[in-house]
């Protein structure tokens, strides 16, 4: 083994893959021999210790739409190669992409105990759902931090392929939520005290245990007949009135829309489009009833099978928006909602 | 989003395809839809059929806005 390269392979979606943008989300698993796009950086990072073997290739959306099958087929493909390591990614901020990153680094720890190098953006959900599997090196929040995330990953891999100890302050990935036990030369009971003594002092104490943190928020109570209720729609699907009058970005939105849906009972191809760069637009803009299902709500609205919609829906792009921006557009929108007298929502998300 | 609206008092189901992103982010009420592209509808469908697939979809999620539940709960059936 000493002698020997380390064997490393690596996993893609369709677009670092070379198979195309969004249209090509719906690509099954395939694998070709040796490096493809990040993998060419990633080999000549690695240099001579270490050979990117096979690159096994998925559409994002094909993993996200069928992820018991595409991730049987994808470790079915990596577990061929016998590999020493596995690196996933990196995926920044996009969400699909992180998500398959880490379902595949899970099944790859569980299933061939082999360790996981991946890279992705903190808010990117990837990292709360799988980081306990994964070395997953902390990324800026799109590809232009693939310089210095491809190093960042090599060095984790040389590490751990020479069986080196790794830690996230040493080697920039996200804690994996480890405990490991070592002898202090203090006792605890000093240490709490020393650091109650500088907290008492306004002196800088680093705690031993940061609080997990917890955001959850409970459901409200239903509501007790939908026939009697004033019903919002709300997407992050990235409808809007064809042309985008506000400019809403097609990804890392910074601003949302409000739109009158007055006399309008349903959205033609004519009138309304999507502006979300992060999924093929093909289909939503030939009928964007598909993502915010305006035409059925309409009939319903006469049926009688609800109150009435609000004439009013809210838009915004969910394409690596940043959290912090979702959270606020939401604040407001929920705010004028509860003004307006609505009583309940329906948020789509594509 | 979907917390922040909750968040206000209102209660709001997440009609989206990858249900563990919603877990994720904290949906309470969440309806599974068909894919990424078209969450509301299946262009292989005859136009008839798609919006009654719809129409299936949202009636599921007025259910759910009707149900009383006590943490999240993913309504697929």
């Amino acid at each position: 083994m000493s002698n020997q390269k380390l064997k490393v392979v690596h996993y893609l979606n369709q677009f670092y893959g070379g198979i195309g943008g969004e249209d090509k989300a719906d690509h099954h698993p395939e694998e070709r021999a040796g490096v493809l796009g990040p993998g060419m950086a990633l080999q000549a990072a690695l240099g001579a210790d270490a050979e990117v073997v096979a690159t096994v290739i998925c559409g994002d959306s094909y993993f996200a739409e069928n992820i018991e099958s595409a991730l049987h087929t994808v470790i079915t493909m990596i577990k061929a190669h016998a590999p020493d390591i596995v690196v996933t990614g990196p995926a920044f901020n996009a969400g699909r992409y992180g998500v398959a990153c880490g379902a595949v680094a899970k099944a790859v720890f569980e299933e061939l105990r082999v360790p996981v190098v991946s890279g992705m953006y903190p808010e990117n959900p990837g990292v709360e759902m799988y980081c306990r599997y994964a070395y997953i090196v902390r990324t800026g929040n799109s590809a232009a931090d693939m310089r210095k995330a491809i190093p960042a990953i090599a060095n984790l891999v040389k590490a751990l392929g020479k069986k080196e100890e790794v830690a996230p302050e040493t080697h920039a990935y996200i804690p994996q939520g480890l405990r490991k036990n070592y002898f202090h030369t203090e006792r605890g009971a000093k240490r709490a005290v020393d650091m109650l003594v500088a907290k008492i002092n306004a002196q800088p104490f680093v705690t031993e245990y940061p609080m997990p943190h917890f955001d959850r928020v409970a459901p409200n109570m239903p509501i007790a007949d939908a026939r009697k209720v004033k019903i919002a729609l709300v997407t992050s699907g990235g409808i809007v009135p064809k042309g985008n009058p506000d400019h809403i970005e097609s990804s890392s939105a910074s601003r949302y829309g409000k739109y009158d849906l007055q006399g309008v009972t349903d959205l033609t191809p004519e009138s309304f489009a999507t502006a979300h760069g992060g999924y093929d637009p093909v289909y939503a803009n030939l009928d964007a009833d598909r993502v915010l299902p305006l035409d059925v709500l309409r009939e319903m609205e006469k049926a009688g099978e609800i109150g009435s919609l609000h004439r009013y829906f809210y838009t915004t792009v969910g394409n690596g928006t940043a959290v912090a921006n979702c959270a606020a557009f939401a604040k407001k929108i929920a705010q004028e909602l509860v003004n307006d007298g609505v009583h309940a929502v329906i948020l789509t998300s594509t | 989003m979907v917390k922040e609206i909750e968040r206000a008092g209102l209660p709001v189901v997440h009609m989206c395809t990858v249900v563990p992103i919603s877990l994720t982010v904290g949906a309470n009420r969440i309806v599974p839809t068909v894919s990424i592209p078209h969450p509301l509808g299946n262009p292989q469908l005859t136009a008839a059929d798609e919006k009654e697939l719809r129409r299936r979809l949202v009636r599921k999620a007025l259910r759910a806005l009707e149900t009383e539940i006590h943490g999240q709960v993913v309504f697929d059936k």
